[in-house]
């Protein structure tokens, strides 16, 4: 099967390139991220100004957030739009350009954010040269994802692609309208937006990413693998449909929760707190749908590990799609805002939902990209999953506690109106809870290197195996 | 047209456009065209068994 002209295979090239990566960028963003969590325990870890806090947060988030899940992205959409269009990826040079450009956005990014060359824009911190690259891999990252579906041999383009579709010009459109700057020199860009434009920009690109590059193209996953590794199609088509519409329709409008009680006008906030409200539906929606697939196989669950990242992702997705809307009522907000609760809210969704629904459909991906039916070993798999999930609620349980306790403090006054506790008072009791978060967050990490272990044994020794196109277009 | 009026005007249509999308999703017409788009991912499996099997009489 090996030595098939480059027309009759997929291009599983790219896609190992991306998959091995994932894994490598997992194990770099999730080191940075421990150490921060331990500088915020002891802060004598603050060794340089290079290794200081504020350089390395910026570079925990982009690189779990762009590298991690990026490669993860680029992996499963290269994958996915093949298996499901039944054609060979459109450009073989272009991909591989998308390979290697992201590539060199990621090592700028862990050159640059270190040495304090920051736009200072959230998720988007890069300087303007490196925005360009970002662009310009993303362009050819369009070309080569819509070229394939235009080759499709299929009457139909499966949902999953629709989602992967939106992920790709959406953040082409969010990337481009928010970095807009005015460079000064090479290394220092001002924003082309001022005051309170600028803050709503900034969060409408955002929310956006978390609902366009950390859950569209997260969805496109859910939609490919779990009917796969089911074995069984997804439990409602027409509701795939209306899932994807009414997420594309509402996401967008959601981003004004993230300035509650800021300079934004009131009806701004009204409006973004009342469509993460209604964000609550479509999200759910998608749930369902995953979940259900299960109905009628649900004692693979019980045997099959991969199975187990796929559905208790899903669990998390529908917790923080609730947790979400929540904290966007103004009300809730003005307790949670600037707290820990945030940073609880997002790493249920980054390391339950986005991280476990990658790390599942690697699993499935890895073997099948280096002609084996499944990982070295499945043990270690079941051992990732329940390290990685107990990590999770640690984690999370921490940052929740720390996060109200954090509120109720900041706001508690005297009787006379003077504020019952000085900040650092707050800052002392969140210690023992930013201990246990560090712990949670070693465990996931553990799980990483267990999976790192796995894909090793897995890879090394196989050769790499590109499977002929499917012939004939199935019209069943 | 006033920018304003013409940005609630976009907003109703795509309200309008939305509930066409259900209704569509939901049409008769289209229970066996999804039924065979939910099978892709599936059916990509069908070029790939025999070479399964040849691959578990490897040691």
């Amino acid at each position: 099967m090996q030595a098939q002209s480059t027309q009759s295979t997929y291009n599983y090239n790219v896609v190992r390139q991306f998959a091995i990566m994932t894994v490598v960028w997992g194990i770099v963003g999730m080191l940075v991220g421990l150490f921060i969590a331990a500088q915020l325990i002891w802060p004598e870890l603050n060794l340089a100004p290079w290794l200081s806090y504020g350089r390395l947060r910026p570079l925990h988030t982009n690189a779990v957030v762009f590298a991690f899940g990026g490669s993860a992205l680029f992996a499963t959409s290269y994958y996915v739009v093949q298996r499901t269009c039944h054609a060979r990826l459109f450009g073989d040079r272009l991909a591989a350009f998308t390979f290697w450009g992201w590539q060199a956005v990621i090592v700028l990014a862990a050159v640059t954010l270190p040495m304090g060359y920051t736009s200072s824009k959230e998720y988007a911190e890069l300087e303007w040269p490196i925005d360009i690259l970002i662009t310009l891999v993303w362009v050819a990252y369009a070309v080569v994802f819509f070229g394939t579906i235009i080759r499709r041999k299929t009457p139909h383009i499966y949902v999953a692609n629709w989602f992967f579709g939106a992920f790709i010009l959406t953040v082409a459109v969010l990337h481009i309208v928010n970095s807009a700057a005015i460079p000064v020199s090479l290394t220092k860009s001002y924003s082309a937006y001022a005051g309170v434009q600028d803050a709503m920009v900034q969060w409408w690109y955002g929310h956006n990413a978390v609902g366009f590059f950390l859950t569209a193209g997260f969805l496109g996953m859910m939609y490919y693998f779990i009917p796969k590794q089911a074995g069984r199609p997804v439990y409602s088509y027409r509701l795939s449909v209306v899932h994807f519409w009414a997420l594309i329709f509402t996401y967008m409008w959601a981003g004004p929760h993230h300035l509650h009680y800021t300079a934004l006008p009131d009806w701004a906030q009204s409006i973004g707190m009342l469509f993460s409200l209604v964000l609550l539906a479509p999200s759910w929606g998608g749930m369902i749908n995953g979940i259900m697939t299960l109905s009628g196989a649900w004692h693979k669950l019980r045997t099959d590990p991969i199975l187990k990242f796929l559905v208790v992702s899903l669990s998390f997705y529908g917790m923080s799609t609730f947790e979400g809307p929540m904290m966007a009522i103004k009300t809730v907000n003005a307790l949670s805002h600037y707290t820990d609760w945030t940073v609880g809210h997002v790493h249920s969704g980054a390391l339950g939902w986005v991280g476990m629904v990658s790390i599942g459909s690697l699993y499935y991906l890895i073997p099948r990209l280096y002609g084996r039916s499944e990982m070295h070993s499945m043990k270690l798999v079941t051992l990732h999953f329940w390290v990685a999930t107990i990590g999770i609620v640690l984690y999370i349980a921490a940052m929740w506690i720390a996060g109200v306790m954090q509120g109720l403090m900041w706001r508690a006054v005297n009787a006379d109106g003077t504020l019952t506790y000085a900040f650092v008072e707050s800052v002392k009791a969140t210690y023992p809870y930013y201990a246990v978060r560090l712990l949670g967050g070693l465990l996931y990490f553990s799980g990483m290197l267990i999976m790192a272990w796995n894909v090793f044994k897995t890879v090394r020794g196989q050769r790499a195996v590109d499977m002929p196109v499917v012939a004939v277009a199935q019209a069943a | 047209m006033d920018v304003n009026l013409m940005r609630s005007v976009i907003t109703a249509v795509l309200f309008v456009v939305f509930i066409g999308i259900v209704l569509w999703a939901w049409g008769k017409g289209r229970r066996a065209d999804f039924e065979a788009a939910a099978r892709l991912p599936l059916d990509d499996d069908l070029a790939e068994q025999p070479l399964a099997r040849e691959r578990r009489l490897q040691p």
